[in-house]
């Protein structure tokens, strides 16, 4: 109450500007996490982080074991993937990912054979304090490892030692803003030695001072577990858990650095650029199993909740399941008048129909009855101009005079109100009373101007090509010309010589 | 009574005319130097070099609109927001394009029926088709502008237009189905001034 | 074709008919107090002019060949009852229904509808009608008065008569039973060089009964009370913004005091100026016009500082005695010039020189 009331002074408590109180309805966070078994067929797209895609290793018929690198990384911005268990290689064509757009990518397809044997070409490094430092970066990149918090950014590009931009402080992203979401909750209750044991591998990897376990306040459970295995560490450790207030999105890398340290990522700039390196608590604890146990990324805990699931709860699934054959564990099994979402409600995406592989970046899957999802995208009314979207805006935009400038195409005005520093998070939208689609119309125009760039380069490129062109042809001609006048060079003396007699001499 | 009028319009039209006279000798002073007209048209349009607007090539286009010898929606390839680029530059009413904007289409040359003439390979004004004399010849996709000049010297007709395939990286959000987004977009493609 | 819809896919479940509803309510103890004082008068003039309102924006609506749902948004029944609650008891009805007509036709609809007007649609009609009828917009009655005519406005058809039939409906004459709202007195004090506190022993002045409402003014203006309570209503709902009417309040207060201290006998005290007039209902209800007002929480002080300013000046050194509705439509011509130069410090661009 009285957090609310200092919220309203504009005297925020829990460290960032903005924010929103949705109802978390956290529904399995006391489902312990079972585990979902294998399907009949795993479709493995060929790309689940941010970069570039990779490209297939295997072929068709080709036998292959768990963990074993089927599609190897293209580029410095991607990383790997992985068979998620053992068996055959059936096709390799597109398929449906979990996008908007509802396009697919290659995807390789395999028929589990049931023995789920593992692959053991990467060696457990239980003594990982006298490594290299940057041989378990390589082993986190070759283990697959991307962003598990649902951004999939390849995640050894940001464990690294830069004496330019040290790092000082490790934050343990444990705040799962996001309603619905308790897969990193039941991580930090089940499995807390681990994720522990990841971050000390991970301030080892970059030589951290300090380590910050950052829970909110609404996971009471995961706090205490947390606090337990770091009280069971023994020696000189800079490692403690805070307790964070519950608000959306405190989850947010920049709204969580800036709540923790007071500080503010400059636009354009990365955590490092501060001092502070964020990581996911599912990724820690992935990281952890590589680097101590060999095991690349091949599965990953999900949520499975919303009003339409009979049998909610948290699942550890391979990684290429059919979203429909999880849901089917979880008892539902209809799904007309059902909205699928996958991720949480306020930025997951919505999908059109089950059959989409399960990826490194599902954090949940939700299922909603009709009515709940139609609430959020009713009719459009006119903006009132009540300020409610500047006030819940945790980067301090003006969103409806951002959406004006979207929706109108005015793209210039739009960079100038900060369009590309939104950072999608839904806020706005979520407390806007004329229901105004403002992320999407931000999301509208971000594309536009990106299209823009595109064409511009794209034209640019081609007037070169055509200046090139034009170069090459009047040089062509300029070469006919020089040889027709040496040509002519060459007959003329010859005629001279003898000027009486006729030129048909010179043709033999 | 008449004496005060006089004098109020004295007033007046003295300052009008001291403004005026700042308005003048400032704008000679502090004119500032930019790109000629033509540059400016010219980094608007999309280079296809296709000649739809009636001109050999962009930059004579460009010359001709800076010139006011052409109009401003003659950029077929250019579509919607090149239009209305030029129309804001020079400073003119926006008006409906020639054409219909179309998606973007890209040549594409069915190989099995090329007879290596190299009449296209001529024709291209970016040099997007590969080949050489009683060669296959064929299209390089990403240089491609769909220009379409290569179809009519192609004395076997064995050259499509195909539509560019969409990428799922350069995919991007479509504008919200809403009455609103819908009118607004109708209404900025208008161009009731014809 | 596929339709795409973005995130987020829950919503918080306000509308813009809940945040017009709630500033009704807010509205609820002024109007109680406003039927209190003038029985069915008060009743009268209420209804006609949310039902003219309403029907106004019906009729704009067909007329613009536009869906006419947006008449269950409430912001028309809103203008109305605000509208109503700035006019004097006395109104004759046609003007009341003129006024509802402007308010709709000319403050609202003819700029767009909803979200397009650039002033606050109950005090441009306001205003319209104050200029153009000036004598009955500053008639104000006091039901003790019109009880000593024996006139009694609990009583239907004697309201009724009055309310249709205007001040010919009196069998006294009008000077009779109305009297200056005490800004006009002390304007009219002043004028003739009367002091102050003189002004106030003359008018019978009382810091009470201006506070709770027993004082000449138009139906809702009076209660300062009530009107504060509609106020904290709507700041615990967070339908309304603290910025606004604090800073409104707190400038005009600061000039007041300034004032006063140097010059007593000329300038009224700050609570005077709080409690009189238009004030509270300006400052918690019109200047906080969503739509009319800034949006950014820096140019939203500015506003209600230009406001209080505004205010003091047209009280003190205007030709109107009652100052507070035009330096509102002032400041809601600047709105857009102080939405541009206000706007919040982006994350992560804290080094930028703006």
């Amino acid at each position: 109450m009285i957090k609310q009331f200092l919220n309203k002074l504009g005297i925020s408590p829990s460290g960032f500007a903005g924010g929103i109180h949705p109802d978390m309805r956290k529904w399995t966070e006391q489902s312990p996490i079972q585990t979902c078994p294998l399907p009949s067929l795993l479709v493995i797209p060929m790309k689940q982080h941010i970069g570039h895609i990779c490209s297939p290793l295997v072929g068709i018929g080709e036998r292959v074991l768990r963990g074993q690198k089927i599609a190897k990384a293209e580029g410095y911005l991607s990383v790997p993937v992985h068979a998620p268990t053992s068996g055959t290689v059936i096709k390799i064509e597109e398929h449906a990912i979990p996008h908007p757009s509802g396009m697919g990518l290659q995807s390789i397809f395999i028929e589990p054979d049931g023995l789920d044997e593992r692959d053991t070409s990467l060696a457990p490094m239980p003594d990982w304090q006298a490594q290299d430092v940057g041989a378990l970066r390589e082993r986190v990149r070759m283990c697959g490892i991307a962003g598990l918090g649902g951004a999939t950014f390849p995640t050894f590009i940001k464990l690294v030692h830069d004496q330019k931009n040290p790092i000082e402080t490790v934050i343990l992203n444990g705040i799962e803003c996001e309603p619905f979401l308790t897969n990193d909750h039941r991580l930090m209750v089940e499995h807390q030695d681990e994720v522990l044991h990841g971050m000390r591998i991970i301030m080892h990897m970059v030589h951290a001072q300090h380590g910050i376990i950052a829970i909110e306040d609404n996971k009471p459970d995961a706090i205490a577990a947390m606090q337990h295995a770091v009280n069971a560490l023994d020696g000189t450790h800079n490692i403690r858990v805070l307790a964070m207030p519950t608000r959306y999105p405190q989850g947010s890398e920049k709204q969580l650095i800036e709540a923790i340290t007071g500080k503010q990522v400059p636009a354009g700039k990365l955590p490092m650029h501060v001092g502070v390196l964020c990581q996911n608590i599912a990724t820690t604890r992935a990281i952890y199993e590589a680097v101590t146990l060999g095991y690349p990324l091949t599965e990953r805990v999900v949520t499975i909740s919303g009003d339409a699931v009979p049998e909610r709860g948290n699942m550890r699934v391979r990684l290429g399941t059919s979203m429909r054959f999880v849901y089917e564990q979880c008892g539902l099994t209809d799904f007309s008048g059902i909205q699928l979402l996958h991720g949480g409600p306020m930025m997951g995406e919505r999908l059109r129909h089950p059959d989409i592989p399960v990826v490194k970046s599902s954090t949940g899957l939700l299922a909603l009855q009709q009515e709940l999802f139609k609430e959020a995208h009713p009719v459009e009314e006119p903006c009132i101009r009540c300020g409610h979207c500047s006030q819940a805006c945790p980067i301090q935009l003006t969103p409806n005079l951002l959406a004006d400038y979207s929706r109108n195409e005015q793209l210039e005005k739009a960079q100038d109100y900060h369009l590309f520093d939104c950072i999608e998070c839904g806020a706005c939208s979520y407390v806007c009373p004329s229901h105004i689609p403002l992320v999407h119309y931000f999301r509208f125009a971000k594309g536009q101007v990106a299209q823009v760039r595109r064409e511009q380069q794209f034209a640019e490129a081609s007037r070169q090509r055509s200046a090139l062109r034009e170069a090459r042809i009047a040089r062509e001609k300029e070469e006919k010309a020089a040889k027709r006048r040496k040509v002519r060079a060459k007959q003329t003396p010859v005629a001279s010589a003898d000027d009486a007699t006729p030129q048909t001499s010179v043709k033999d | 009574m008449f004496e005060s009028l006089m004098y109020a319009m004295a007033a007046l039209g003295g300052f009008a005319l001291i403004a005026g006279l700042i308005l003048a000798v400032a704008s000679k002073k502090f004119h500032i130097e930019g790109d000629p007209l033509s540059d400016k048209i010219d980094a608007l349009l999309p280079q296809t070099q296709c000649g739809q607007c009636g001109y050999p090539g962009c930059r004579p286009y460009a010359d001709a609109v800076a010139a006011h010898a052409a109009d401003v929606n003659h950029c077929v390839p250019g579509g919607e927001r090149t239009m209305q680029a030029i129309a804001d530059i020079m400073g003119v009413e926006p008006k409906t394009l020639d054409e219909e904007e179309s998606a973007p289409m890209v040549a594409f040359i069915r190989e099995d029926e090329c007879i290596g003439c190299t009449l296209c390979i001529k024709a291209c004004p970016v040099d997007a088709i590969i080949g050489a004399p009683k060669q296959y010849h064929t299209v390089i996709a990403d240089h491609c502008t769909g220009c379409v000049l290569c179809l009519e010297p192609c004395p076997v007709d064995c050259i499509d237009m195909i539509s560019k395939p969409e990428l799922i990286e350069h995919w991007s959000w479509p504008l919200p189905d809403t009455e609103r987004a819908h009118t607004g977009l109708e209404r900025r493609e208008s161009h009731q001034h014809d | 074709m596929l339709i795409h819809l973005s995130s987020p896919h829950i919503h918080g479940g306000d509308s813009i008919r809940s945040q017009m509803m709630s500033v009704i309510l807010a509205l609820l103890p002024a109007g109680m107090v406003s039927v209190y004082m003038f029985g069915w008068l008060a009743v009268f003039q209420i209804t006609l002019c949310m039902t003219a309102c309403l029907l106004t924006e019906w009729l704009t609506l067909k007329w613009m060949g536009r869906s006419t749902t947006p008449i269950g948004d409430l912001s028309a029944a809103l203008t109305g009852l605000l509208l109503a609650l700035t006019l004097p008891a006395m109104t004759p009805w046609w003007m009341t229904l003129l006024g509802a007509i402007f308010a709709i036709g000319l403050g609202k609809q003819v700029y767009g509808g909803l979200g397009y007007n650039p002033f606050n649609p109950a005090l441009s009609a306001r205003i319209i009608l104050l200029v153009s009828f000036p004598m009955q917009m500053t008639s104000w009655v006091i039901p003790m008065h019109l009880s000593t005519a024996g006139i009694d406005l609990y009583a239907f058809s004697q309201a009724w008569s009055l309310f249709t039939g205007g001040a010919a409906a009196l069998a006294q004459s009008i000077d009779a039973v109305t009297m200056a709202s005490p800004l006009g007195y002390v304007k009219t004090a002043w004028t003739q060089g009367i002091s102050v506190n003189d002004a106030f022993q003359a008018y019978h002045y009382s810091y009470l009964d201006a506070f709770i409402g027993r004082e000449a003014g138009s139906l809702g203006e009076t209660s300062a009370l009530a009107l504060l309570i509609g106020g904290i209503y709507l700041l615990a709902r967070n339908t309304i913004s603290w910025h606004i009417p604090v800073s409104f309040i707190v400038t005009i207060a600061l000039l007041a005091t300034v004032a006063n201290s140097i010059n007593p006998q000329h300038y009224t005290p700050p609570m005077f100026h709080l409690l009189a007039g238009g004030l509270m209902l300006c400052a918690f209800f019109m200047a906080t016009d969503p739509v009319s007002s800034p949006v950014t929480p820096v140019g939203q002080l500015v506003f209600g500082i230009g406001c209080g300013i505004l205010t003091w000046c047209i009280r003190t050194w205007g030709g109107y005695p009652e100052g507070a509705m035009f330096a509102v439509v002032l400041m809601n011509c600047a709105v857009p010039l102080i939405d541009h130069y206000c706007r919040p410090k982006v994350y992560g661009h804290a080094e930028r020189k703006s």
